[in-house]
């Protein structure tokens, strides 16, 4: 062994991967199936409950622009609310960070002599850790929202930025509750847990002195603010106590009252599913209800202490003006916490928060939230979590591109962590990036895999042999992180372009053709699965397309997973350069990997001038959606092939279980498969798993194996003893299927191709 | 306000497992009886709610104490008040608070028996905000929208109950005293599809 690669070997793995994947290997087993079961729940609703809205799209589109217009005005907003609030009796406190917000909170607290704050749930609160800093002072801090109670009893943090207990289960909160309250016989249904939680906080509400909370969205205009609760403890913190104490991210300001509808409307649908929930509390405080005297309890409740009430609004900047001025941090402060994104998530759904989260926020988008708030250290030890796949992109009520912010965030890791005095120049050949020396070699390797896989197409006989040869794969494992337990793609002798020019290019003239078509030799498809390549040439020429296979470079997207920002935008000007002929031609561009596809659509909006984009976008068409156009514009169904003719080498008839791709469903061709094959006569059930859980390279990385594994446990539990083809159109997911139910499917072009 | 609305209404509470009775304002008294378990408090019907409800025929029966000590409300099974407007296609019903307690009253007992007239309906939530706008502005009004029951499912599964009532009876109100050509349907039989469980999501 060189002291070259064990310098590598360190450089990658660095000190804390084992620890990662022990951490995640705990939490899987742990915390992973009340979390699954949880938020799979709420993203099932999210689904029901956002589809009986007649104007989805509208809402989102109009909470969106919302929340630009008043990101762009906030300091204007900042000026106004103080004057409403002012005006209203209330005072506004702009405090710089944690420290400066609890320095202001605790002087309230010792102003009105404050014994007890209760607290209603707020994750701005758990930002700035005013609980610890309140106890400080000797003030009791008592979280009534049940799920915090139990956490707080527990000594947990939140696993959910919206159902901060749910990777508790209802026995581990029976056990607590015997423990904490010495029980011998402690409530164990859900019933007689949330009564007792009731009775206990009742009582410990009714001699309280402060009450916070937070605030979903405050109007400037009144200084009104917005609280989406279901339990009635912030109706109650508000109504006990004389003194109110509202903190919230400057960001929660929006222009107008009327503002706040969409919002009502798409919240609860987003995040738990549900239509609405039980109270959307607006106050304009301080509240006009007189305080309950619970003490001198036989007085009048109506004896004009609403009068004395006092409301401070704390708001909190802690990083966020500066996140506005940052392109990348900006679209972060448009989240409503509403936590469609980590439901969505399949990483999410597995491992929960408590994993893939930083110290506050956790899901997708707290990546953006502790990038500008804690910073990029706190963003980089679950950021790899964000797989790309996209699936938060449509559930996002907001519109954020989430998957974009994470992507950003792992480039400005990759070159602040860059560590010059690595030796890669022995990788130069095969990694010939844009990036920064130094930059991880397991992340450069990966983000170079169209290069990689040509050098293994060209000497495929040895490449073949070495890389799954022992040896070479252990220095694999220990050197670039790539999992020993993964089959590694074989590369092709003969590429797809090779094979094309060698038939003689289209079987259908292009005089005779109704269009013509570039089918794009994606690094997959190219070098590695070339019968889907061939499969959709004769798919193509079948319905009398004049087919063209040029060489190409590759898209970009497996640099763009690793966050290398600068590779990827040359990738699509390279890949634009090359089709820009063809495009002028008026030829359309098929796409066989979906991930490509969506780089195209998607991503490529960032990399190429709005015109190039927009053109491309136009012009590619996924290989099924193309297929369905074709039969849609008239071509001939009896040219593909019939279910009666068996779907290929692996099973014969007319059944299938077909995966859509991850970001197939987010650019929104995952269906035309499924039509295509209703139409061709073919019995689909189509899977519901977000993500596969392979998600491009992730599941290769040792320290992810088994949580990529489990995410894909829905899939196996769907598919697992079918009879039916299994066909799924992304590779890696292909390979994913592959371990998970010990058959190799098939690309939906195969399904349907007429036989060679 | 439309019968549609109406209906819509009264299919989403049912949703919500809200119980609904229906009557004219001289009914009003009796329809809060039946509803209203012992003991109860409330708010005299126009110093809570729509001032419309004051001088109106509508009233709270005897029984209801509308000047509750405080531990009368600690004590009171019921709360009764009036709401200042309902949301058809939600199910809501807007709440708001003043000096009289009716914010408490709705909020510290397990059952919430609550008025609403029919004419105070509003189709969608935009409407709903357009009439919050100047009042918050102008007169810095509390709102809640409550729409069922309070509940969780922090504790392994859906209760309702968490802190706030247990169980929410609407007293719905027809527009003009004995107007008996227009009764309401018996059952709500409008396009509102079925609610979803789950946990609340609060901010």
């Amino acid at each position: 062994m060189s002291s070259d690669a064990d310098a590598a070997g360190d450089a990658a793995a660095g000190p804390n991967r084992e620890t990662k994947a022990e951490r995640i290997r705990e939490l899987l087993a742990t915390e992973g199936d009340a979390v699954a079961e949880n938020t799979r729940g709420f993203n099932a609703g999210r689904y029901e409950s956002t589809g009986r809205l007649d104007d989805y799209e509208a809402l989102k589109e109009r909470a969106r622009e919302i929340k630009e217009d008043a990101i762009e005005r906030l300091p204007d907003l900042i000026d106004e609310v103080r004057e409403t609030v002012e005006a209203n009796g209330g005072t506004v406190y702009l405090a710089d960070d944690a420290a400066d917000a609890n320095r202001y909170i605790r002087e309230v607290a010792a102003e009105r002599e404050a014994g007890r704050a209760i607290k209603s749930k707020s994750m701005t609160s758990e930002e700035i850790e005013v609980n610890a800093a309140l106890e400080g002072d000797g003030v009791e801090v008592v979280e009534t929202d049940l799920g915090e109670w139990v956490l707080q009893l527990a000594d947990e943090e939140p696993s959910h930025i919206v159902a901060p207990a749910i990777h508790k289960s209802r026995e581990g909160i029976s056990e607590l509750f015997a423990e904490r309250f010495d029980l011998d016989d402690p409530p164990e249904t859900a019933e007689a847990l949330t009564m007792f939680a009731r009775e206990r906080l009742g009582d410990l509400i009714e001699d309280a002195d402060l009450g916070m909370t937070g605030a979903n969205f405050i109007a400037a205009d009144s200084g009104t603010m917005l609280l989406v609760t279901s339990e009635g403890n912030a109706r109650k913190t508000v109504t006990a106590t004389d003194t109110h104490v509202a903190v919230a991210g400057v960001e929660k300001l929006v222009p107008t009252v009327e503002e706040f509808a969409p919002f009502v409307e798409l919240i609860g649908r987003s995040g738990t599913g549900q239509d609405v929930t039980s109270y959307i509390s607006t106050l304009t405080p301080p509240v006009a209800s007189p305080v309950p005297d619970f003490e001198a309890d036989d007085e009048p409740l109506a004896d004009g202490s609403g009068d004395d009430r006092e409301f401070h609004l704390v708001l909190i900047d802690n990083g966020r003006l500066a996140m506005r001025d940052d392109e990348t941090l900006k679209e972060t402060l448009y989240c409503i916490r509403c936590s469609a994104c980590s439901n969505a998530c399949g990483n999410f759904q597995s491992v929960g928060g408590h994993a893939f989260g930083g110290e506050t926020y956790s899901g997708g988008i707290a990546t953006g939230w502790e990038a500008g708030i804690e910073g990029l250290d706190t963003a980089a030890e679950f950021n790899d979590l964000c797989t790309g796949c996209s699936r938060c992109v449509p559930a996002c009520p907001v519109g954020i591109d989430i998957p974009w912010i994470n992507t950003a965030v792992r480039d400005r890791i990759n070159r602040g962590e860059a560590d010059p005095s690595q030796l890669d120049w022995a990788f130069e050949e095969l990694v010939p990036d844009e990036e920064p020396g130094g930059l991880d070699l397991s992340t450069r390797l990966v983000g170079n895999y169209a290069t990689l896989a040509e050098w293994g197409h060209r000497t495929a006989p040895v490449a073949n042999r070495l890389a799954n040869f022992g040896p070479a794969r252990a220095l694999a494992e220990r050197v670039v992180g790539i999992d020993s337990r993964r089959e590694l793609p074989e590369f092709a002798r003969v590429s797809l372009v090779e094979w094309f020019d060698d038939r003689g290019g289209s079987a259908v003239d292009p005089d005779e053709a109704d269009r013509e078509a570039v089918v794009y030799p994606d690094t997959a498809t190219n070098y590695v699965d070339v019968d889907r390549g061939k499969a959709t040439v004769r798919a193509l020429e079948a319905l009398g397309v004049h087919v063209r296979v040029p060489d190409l470079p590759g898209s970009g997207r497996p640099p763009l997973s690793q966050g290398m920002v600068a590779t990827a935008e040359s990738a699509a000007e390279d890949v634009y350069a090359g089709l820009a002929p063809h495009l002028d031609a008026g030829r359309d561009v098929v796409v066989i990997e979906p991930s490509d596809l969506a780089t195209f659509r998607r991503e490529y909006e960032r990399f190429l001038p709005a015109d190039s984009h927009e053109r491309l976008a136009d012009a590619s068409y996924d290989a099924m959606e193309y297929v369905f156009g074709l039969l849609e514009a008239g071509g001939d169904p009896a040219a593909l092939r019939a279910p009666a003719e068996g779907t290929g080498p692996v099973a014969s008839g007319a059944r299938l279980a077909y995966h859509p791709h991850c970001q197939a469903r987010t650019v929104e061709v995952g269906e035309y498969a499924t039509a295509t094959f209703e139409r061709l006569g073919y019995d689909v059930r189509v899977s519901d798993t977000e993500c596969c859980g392979m998600a491009g390279s992730f599941g290769y990385k040792s320290d992810y194996y088994e949580l990529s594994m489990d995410v894909g446990e829905p899939l196996r539990e769907q598919f697992g003893d079918t009879e039916r083809t299994v066909v799924a159109p992304g590779t890696s997911c292909t390979e994913q299927l592959d371990a998970l139910l010990e058959s190799t499917p098939m690309h939906p072009i195969e399904v349907i191709a007429p036989r060679e | 306000m439309a019968t549609a609305d109406t209906s819509t209404f009264r299919g989403r509470l049912d949703d919500f497992g809200v119980t609904v009775s229906e009557g004219p304002p001289a009914a009003c008294a009796s329809l809060i009886d039946d509803a209203a378990g012992d003991p109860a408090v409330g708010v005299p019907l126009g110093e809570s709610g729509p001032d419309a409800l004051e001088g109106s025929a509508a009233s709270l029966p005897e029984r209801v104490a509308t000047d509750p000590t405080t531990a009368d409300l600690r004590a009171a099974h019921t709360g009764v008040t009036a709401a200042s407007l309902g949301i058809a296609s939600y199910g809501s019903v807007a709440v708001e608070a003043d000096a009289r307690g009716t914010e408490p009253v709705s909020l510290f007992v397990d059952r919430h028996v609550v008025v609403l007239r029919e004419a105070d309906l509003v189709p969608d939530v935009p409407d709903a905000f357009a009439w919050l706008g100047p009042r918050a502005r102008d007169e810095s009004t509390d709102v809640v929208f409550a729409t069922g029951p309070s509940a969780t499912a922090d504790m392994g599964g859906l209760v309702h109950g968490a802190h706030g009532p247990k169980e929410v009876h609407v007293v719905l109100l027809r527009d003009g005293d004995g107007d008996s050509d227009a009764p309401g349907p018996a059952d709500g039989d409008g396009d509102a599809p079925g609610s979803t469980d789950g946990t609340g999501v609060d901010g």
